[in-house]
């Protein structure tokens, strides 16, 4: 950027742009500092902000009462398991559409994402019942197996629009080597759209791990994820609010700090394809 | 071997017809480029032969066998695209020894022929590099290489070098050339420009709308072009072309002359046509003057590059009786 | 390009795609259809048989209906507004040569990866509860009176917590595309005499609409479902002032055991998506083109 400010401009933009990121991150920072607090400081009448008797009990307290680590293991199995599932199913159709269209590729890409639009409790009723039926109830696959439907839409979507900025050239350059069309997907286009393979892997983890429709209502005890953890903390309020802080910032971290790490991926995966 | 052999091809977009009906014969080891103005189905018409597309009707046959629809892979073609279409993250190397670990060949064969391909090509020193650290003419060197290591029937070049600046093109020009030499394969070269498909052909297809309008030596498409269309295609500068009167004294609907077939003076002959200089192109070795020729319109005249004419000089052409090509009122020759 | 291998080819790679959102989609919707059309409750297991219309009649004439209705378009406009307002506010402050961007980047994005029920409880016990929350705390230091935001604005509360989750996306999405409008191209528009707000008008806008559609798409798709900050926040209520379509259905059909009512009311909500949905794609599907 050549533009040129003067620095009085700058450092009001500056300390503008830092009072409002703080203040949207101020709920994150709640948490990481009430996490460390005893309960009575946490609700005591005049705030503190640091913790003034760090402390870890509530952690101890929180991985007692209901186990994180199984939960948070369940987490990682159904996102990560369902955005393999949804990749795999994902990639060869999104090579279709890019590389073979036909006058309904677009419809049909836009009715994919429209099943996105049903509403989750519109279906629920069925599913629950034949989840019943299949004694897929509170298991970890049959939760992937739905984290998977309702996230290869999105796949799809970011796919096709990765795909479609590879020169096509290259792939029919491969079609002449000799490449058959298993090679010409994995030798040639894969490694061609690595950059936007990960960041479609990364959102669909984050949206996973979040969802909290499908997991709260098709699990308990035993495949319950890390938003089930959280739920069975919302009822008791009140006194609960440094073990609550504790397990909120144990759900939220291991994907906050994936999100961190992997932000410039992960933002130009989030433009699905509208920023060129 | 390698010889191709189109019959009755035709090639349609949906409702839109680029190749109406194209049969051709193309013989083994020969360098066939073609040719035509831009849109007339030359990219369909290799893309057909490549299995790229599906022809909507008629056959190709490489050598004798009906190829119509099989899958580019199993055609046994070579191709090199205008963009050079390389694999950006894979090595030079690994670029030229693709085709062959696609043949699933042994490591040390590919090992052997990538290295020959690279000698060959001078890309030795460049072989662990990425293309996109390459120059243009290197990673066009990288597409061929990558088309020589197979071995192929032919090798179908698609404006290889209109992506290169005038100097290296004249040089890539020349290893293609030298390449089809050596290895003897037969080769289809399409291109847009005329030098380049008079210089490296064996025999050119001048294509027009999706029709073939002569094929046939280069020296034969300028000696004898089929009809106008040729007759103004080949050669530059392009042929002046004369209707009305002019034409009819030489008994036909139109004639043309080209360039270099006039005899120039400043001083009146019999049977000239006497015109004015307008814009003189002084190339150093050749001298093209646009002149504005009475009653029959501008016309290009070469000379050699040592006389000078200047804006508005009066000349006298007198056109080579020899070399005058006549057409009828369809443009055919007569 | 396309051969009719290809193209043979093509349809076999889209299949299992298509395949299993197919099922995906009919399956479970024919179920609830024929709920719908049933007497079924848990309750009450000696009501059975066919129903007629009576479910819909049922859901849609109560007021609760009308009133979750509202309750949506409120939520997702509200939201919408919020976001791509704030977002493009937002957006155009961090374009500025500010001093540690990256990290403002990082910070901003944050609450796009909290879980809706953990940013729900954050805000209901450590922000909005009257009692210890933070806001109540700021509203004692101005010696006002703590307001008990889920009982007073149930619904502008849901609002905000929403839409904090959403404005990083909707910045991050226009920021990208602010920073994707070329230099020369901002320069030249000064060449040419426009000032900021013409900038705004004509070059930043037209640039960013692309971006819009599809943070509007998006956000929508997501905003029609919203439900576990809801339910962890006002449950619904009061009475059924922040209680959504989404929320509608699972309270008759969960809560209440009232399954052939609650597919009522999951028919009209997967309706009023479709309607939303086609009037969504028409917009997108145009922008997309370009
Ligand atoms: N996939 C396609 N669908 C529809 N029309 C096409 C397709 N490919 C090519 N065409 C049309 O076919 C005609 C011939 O195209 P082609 O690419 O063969 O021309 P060309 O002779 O190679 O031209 P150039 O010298 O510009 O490369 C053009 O009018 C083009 O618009
Ligand atoms: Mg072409």
């Amino acid at each position: 950027m050549a533009r040129t400010v003067p620095t009085s401009t700058r450092i009001g933009f500056t300390a503008l742009a830092w009072i409002i990121a703080l203040l949207l991150f101020s709920p994150i920072l709640w948490v990481l500092l009430t996490a460390f607090k005893t309960e009575a400081e946490a609700i005591a009448a005049s705030p503190t902000f640091l913790p003034q008797n760090f402390t870890l009990e509530n952690f101890a307290a929180v991985q007692d009462r209901s186990d994180y680590f199984k939960h948070a293991f369940n987490s990682i199995i159904v996102s990560v398991g369902s955005t393999l599932l949804g990749l795999a199913i994902g990639i060869p159709a999104a090579w279709a559409m890019a590389f073979a269209p036909t006058k309904r590729t677009k419809d049909v890409l836009m009715w994919m994402l429209s099943t996105k639009m049903m509403p989750a409790v519109g279906v629920l009723i069925p599913i629950y019942l034949i989840f019943r039926d299949l004694r897929l109830l509170d298991t970890v696959h049959g939760l992937t197996l739905i984290m998977t439907l309702i996230n290869l839409p999105i796949i799809i979507w970011m796919l096709y629009t990765y795909f479609k900025e590879i020169p096509v050239d290259i792939l029919e350059a491969a079609r002449m080597d000799g490449a058959e069309l298993w090679n010409e997907i994995v030798h040639v286009l894969v490694p061609m759209a690595v950059p936007g393979i990960a960041s479609t892997l990364l959102l669909n983890v984050i949206l996973a791990w979040n969802e909290a429709f499908w997991t709260i209502t098709l699990t308990s005890g035993r495949a319950g994820t890390l938003t089930a953890f959280i739920s069975s903390f919302s009822s008791p309020q009140g006194l609960f609010l440094a073990k609550l802080s504790a397990a909120s910032l144990l759900a939220i971290a291991p994907i906050l700090l994936m999100g961190w790490f992997s932000q410039k991926q992960l933002v130009r995966g989030l433009t699905f394809g509208a920023v060129k | 071997m390698g010889s191709i052999s189109l019959q009755h091809v035709k090639k349609s977009f949906g409702e839109v017809q680029i190749i109406p009906d194209i049969s051709l014969d193309i013989k083994d080891g020969e360098f066939v480029v073609f040719v035509g103005p831009s849109g007339c189905g030359k990219s369909t018409l290799l893309r057909l032969i490549a299995g790229l597309e599906d022809t909507t009707s008629g056959q190709i046959l490489l050598d004798g066998e009906d190829m119509t629809k099989a899958p580019p892979a199993r055609r046994g073609l070579a191709m090199v695209f205008q963009s050079y279409a390389l694999y950006p993250h894979m090595s030079v190397r690994d670029n030229i020894a693709f085709p062959l670990k696609m043949a699933k060949a042994p490591k040390a064969l590919i090992d052997q022929k990538v290295e020959y391909a690279a000698r060959t090509l001078n890309l030795s020193s460049y072989l662990d590099r990425r293309p996109r650290a390459l120059s243009g003419g290197q990673r066009q060197r990288v597409a061929i290489g990558r088309a020589i290591v197979r071995e192929p029937k032919a090798f179908l070049f698609d404006e290889p070098l209109s992506n290169l600046d005038a100097a290296l093109r004249v040089n890539m020009r020349l290893e293609i050339t030298e390449l089809h030499q050596q290895l003897k394969t037969t080769m289809i070269y399409v291109t847009h420009d005329q030098v380049e498909a008079m210089t490296m052909a064996d025999r050119i297809v001048v294509l027009n709308a999706g029709n073939v309008e002569q094929f046939g030596s280069p020296l034969d498409l300028y000696k004898k072009p089929a009809n106008r269309f040729v007759a103004g295609f080949i050669g530059s500068p392009k042929m002046n072309f004369i209707d009305g009167p002019e034409a009819a004294k030489h008994n036909a609907h139109s004639i043309g002359v080209r360039p270099e077939h006039f005899k120039l003076a400043t001083t009146a002959t019999s049977g000239t046509w006497k015109g004015k200089v307008g814009v003189a192109e002084q190339l150093g070795s050749d001298t093209f003057l646009h002149v504005h020729v009475e009653g029959l319109g501008l016309m290009t005249i070469r000379t050699d590059g040592d006389q000078t004419f200047n804006h508005g000089d009066d000349v006298y052409l007198t056109p080579d009786p020899t070399r005058i090509y006549r057409f009828d009122a369809s443009g055919v020759a007569i | 390009m396309a051969t009719a291998q290809t193209r043979t080819l093509s349809r076999v790679m889209m299949a299992p795609a298509v395949i299993v959102l197919l099922i995906w989609m009919i399956v479970p919707l024919v179920m609830t259809l024929w709920f719908s059309f049933q007497n079924y409750s848990l309750i009450n297991p000696m009501m059975t048989g066919f129903a007629g219309w009576g479910n819909y009649l049922y859901v849609i004439g109560d007021p609760s209906f009308t009133q979750s209705l509202v309750n949506t378009l409120i939520l997702v406009c509200g939201v919408l507004v919020i976001t791509i307002v704030g977002g493009t506010l937002l957006a155009l402050l961090l374009d500025q040569p500010i001093w540690g961007q990256g990290i403002l980047r990082i910070i901003v994005i944050s609450p796009f990866f909290v879980m809706p029920p953990v940013a729900a409880l954050i805000w209901k016990n450590g922000f909005m509860h009257p009692g210890y929350g933070m806001l109540g705390h700021l509203w004692k230091a101005f010696g006002l009176q703590p307001v008990d935001w889920f009982n007073q604005y149930p619904l502008f509360s849901v609002i905000v917590i929403v839409a904090w989750q959403w404005l990083p996306f909707a910045t991050l999405i226009l920021l990208t595309a602010l920073q994707s409008l070329s230099e020369e191209q901002r320069e030249a528009a000064e060449m040419d005499g426009a000032n900021a707000i013409n900038r705004f008008y004509y070059i930043i806008m037209p640039h960013m609409a692309r971006s819009i559609t599809i943070v509007i798409l998006i956000q929508t798709i997501f905003l029609l479902g919203i439900f576990a900050e809801i339910r962890v926040t006002t449950g619904g209520g009061p009475g059924y002032a922040s209680t959504n379509i989404a929320f509608l259905v699972f309270r008759t059909g969960i809560l209440s055991n009232d399954i052939g009512a609650g597919s009522a009311g999951g028919v009209v909500a997967v309706i009023i998506a479709n309607v939303v949905a086609i009037f969504l794609m028409r917009a997108v599907g145009k922008n997309l083109d370009a």
